[in-house]
């Protein structure tokens, strides 16, 4: 076992034991925190397949975040409310359902933003990714009919088939299986041949052409991948919260989750795992004693950038394997 | 002929490299292609692979007129380039750096590994850390991956150890024997003529001789090829 797999699982399983630990001692509030985590971890290891593998700086990843939380919320509404969707579909509160509209949604809705987006590079692709994000932001705050600015309530956490989800510890264990999906995907994308010709991507993209490969579409789906992960998490966020709002959307969400990767580390397995627990911790806690925690966020971000590149995974188990 | 390269003019910006070069390569040819420093060997070949498309002139391959094709398309029609300077991926492992670059047909990677033993004891490891020699195999290796029907040698044997050239040069026969159809580029003739079938010089931009390699004169190589 190599030193990055060791610390990989210990980040996991330090993930694991703080809501053991929070029911053992019947803090049941920390479980809360910890299925927080575990969705923010899950976003950031959707936008660690385009960043970290690929080298696309994505300012708009809150974008699909927000469409996931919004297929929850508006199916778990019109289920509520007896209503059917347009089509006369019916709507639901099974999980699997409505992951799978989060997948498929946020997935068409990147493959229309990375097929512009991706014809640019370095800060326009920044800038284009941000725009397109702005626009479902505003979108969704003049969209009347699923709460415009105001948000749509989810009065009833949605049902996974066997569990009871109502139950905390129980809807943790359903995001702490969800982000492991998505970390074995993550390395087996990296692994993958499809995974050794994305990085190549990033390397040199001229050197990729030359043996036959187009950059353009290997980024492409990279990108749809990406997305589609961060939109699962999205619906477990707002199942979390039982709410969903524009600030879902908002470029805020998009520029947490690339400090939450930069924090645990960019492209690494566990990084946005070591990511969202800093961060969360830092929220709860910082944020208890002052409301600019922020400000110590950004000193320790800076100190990261600054003196630890490889954010907390490249503190402690070493350079990146792929630099 | 398989590659037809007829007349091709090529600018990097507004300054002119290539005045009119003319190459052909048939099917299980070697071909040489010669000339002093900056007279235009590297730009005729990112012209032929499309990295500085020429103004004017025409590129066929396997009769096919390239123009307008992006370098990837280029590559996948059989152009297999290995470039000046041993460009791999040097954070991609060394079966990474091959299997990235995987088409089907007789190359596999069990065949490259048969080629260069030395890819296959390094298999795991980054080509950032291996010997400008083995980097150089590698990018032998990946081009030939792609199950090249054209493979493109640029400068394969510049600044290596005589030990390693001895192998590379092993492998470009070995390559040759099979029937694979090569245009090298290369300073060293003792090694380059015996194994080209033709050669072709570049002087200034411009195609100045093209012939076999016993009828290159003394007096051609101290006019065209002297330093």
């Amino acid at each position: 076992m190599s030193r990055e797999t060791l610390i990989s699982l210990v980040i996991v399983l330090a993930l694991l034991a703080i809501p053991l630990w929070a029911t053992a001692v019947g803090e049941t509030f920390y479980i809360t925190l910890a299925t927080r985590m575990a969705i923010l971890a899950l976003a950031a290891v959707g936008l660690n397949i385009a960043l970290g593998l690929g080298g696309l700086v994505s300012f708009g990843h809150a974008a699909f975040f927000g469409i996931g939380g919004y297929a929850a919320g508006i199916l778990a509404s019109h289920a509520f409310n007896m209503e059917p969707l347009p089509f006369g579909l019916p709507g639901t509160n099974a999980m699997p359902v409505i992951w799978a509209t989060a997948i498929v949604a946020s997935g068409l809705v990147a493959l229309a933003i990375g097929a512009i987006s991706l014809r640019t590079a370095g800060v326009y692709f920044i800038m284009i990714t941000l725009a397109f994000a702005q626009m479902i932001f505003y979108f969704a705050i003049s969209w009347p009919a699923y709460g415009g600015e105001d948000g749509l309530s989810i009065f009833v956490r949605n049902q996974f088939p066997g569990v009871n989800t109502l139950d905390g510890l129980t809807f943790f264990f359903v995001c702490f299986g969800l982000l492991m999906a998505g970390l074995l995907l993550f390395s087996l994308l990296r692994d993958s041949r499809f995974g050794a010709a994305l990085q190549a991507a990033r390397q040199n993209e001229r050197r990729l052409a030359t043996v036959g490969i187009a950059p353009y579409r290997i980024r492409l789906a990279a990108f749809v991948i990406s997305a589609m992960v961060t939109g699962v998490a999205g619906a477990l966020f707002a199942d979390l919260n039982r709410f969903v709002s524009p600030s879902m959307l908002s470029w805020h969400m998009s520029g947490e989750l690339i400090v939450l990767i930069i924090l645990g580390g960019v492209g690494r397995l566990a990084g946005p795992v070591a990511g969202a627990m800093l961060y969360v911790a830092f929220e709860y806690f910082l944020g208890g004693i002052t409301e600019r925690w922020q400000l110590f966020l950004g000193l320790l971000l800076l100190a990261v950038v600054l003196f630890a590149r490889g954010g907390v995974v490249g503190l402690l188990a070493g350079k990146a394997r792929h630099g | 002929m398989l590659l037809d390269v007829s007349g091709i003019e090529t600018f990097y910006g507004a300054s002119q490299a290539l005045f009119g070069v003319d190459l052909t390569v048939g099917e299980g040819e070697v071909v040489a292609l010669m000339g002093r420093n900056g007279m235009g060997k590297t730009t005729t070949i990112r012209s032929i692979c499309r990295l500085n498309p020429p103004r004017k002139g025409r590129i066929a391959f396997d009769g096919r007129d390239t123009a307008g094709l992006r370098a990837f398309r280029v590559a996948r029609l059989g152009i297999g380039l290995v470039p000046e300077g041993r460009r791999c991926f040097p954070n991609l492992t060394v079966r990474e750096n091959l299997v990235a670059a995987a088409r089907p047909g007789q190359w596999t990677l069990a065949r490259i590994e048969t080629l260069f033993p030395r890819l296959a004891e390094r298999r795991d490891q980054f080509a950032s850390t291996l010997s400008g020699g083995e980097q150089q195999m590698l990018a032998i290796g990946r081009a030939l991956m792609t199950n090249p029907r054209l493979l493109i040698l640029d400068e394969a044997t510049e600044g290596l150890a005589p030990v390693i050239r001895h192998d590379i040069w092993a492998s470009i026969r070995t390559l040759k024997a099979e029937g694979q159809s090569i245009l090298v580029v290369d300073k060293t003739m003792a090694e380059l003529l015996p194994v080209a079938d033709r050669c072709t010089i570049i002087e200034k931009g411009r195609t100045a001789w093209t012939g076999v390699p016993a009828a290159l004169t003394d007096d051609i190589r101290d006019r065209l090829l002297g330093v």
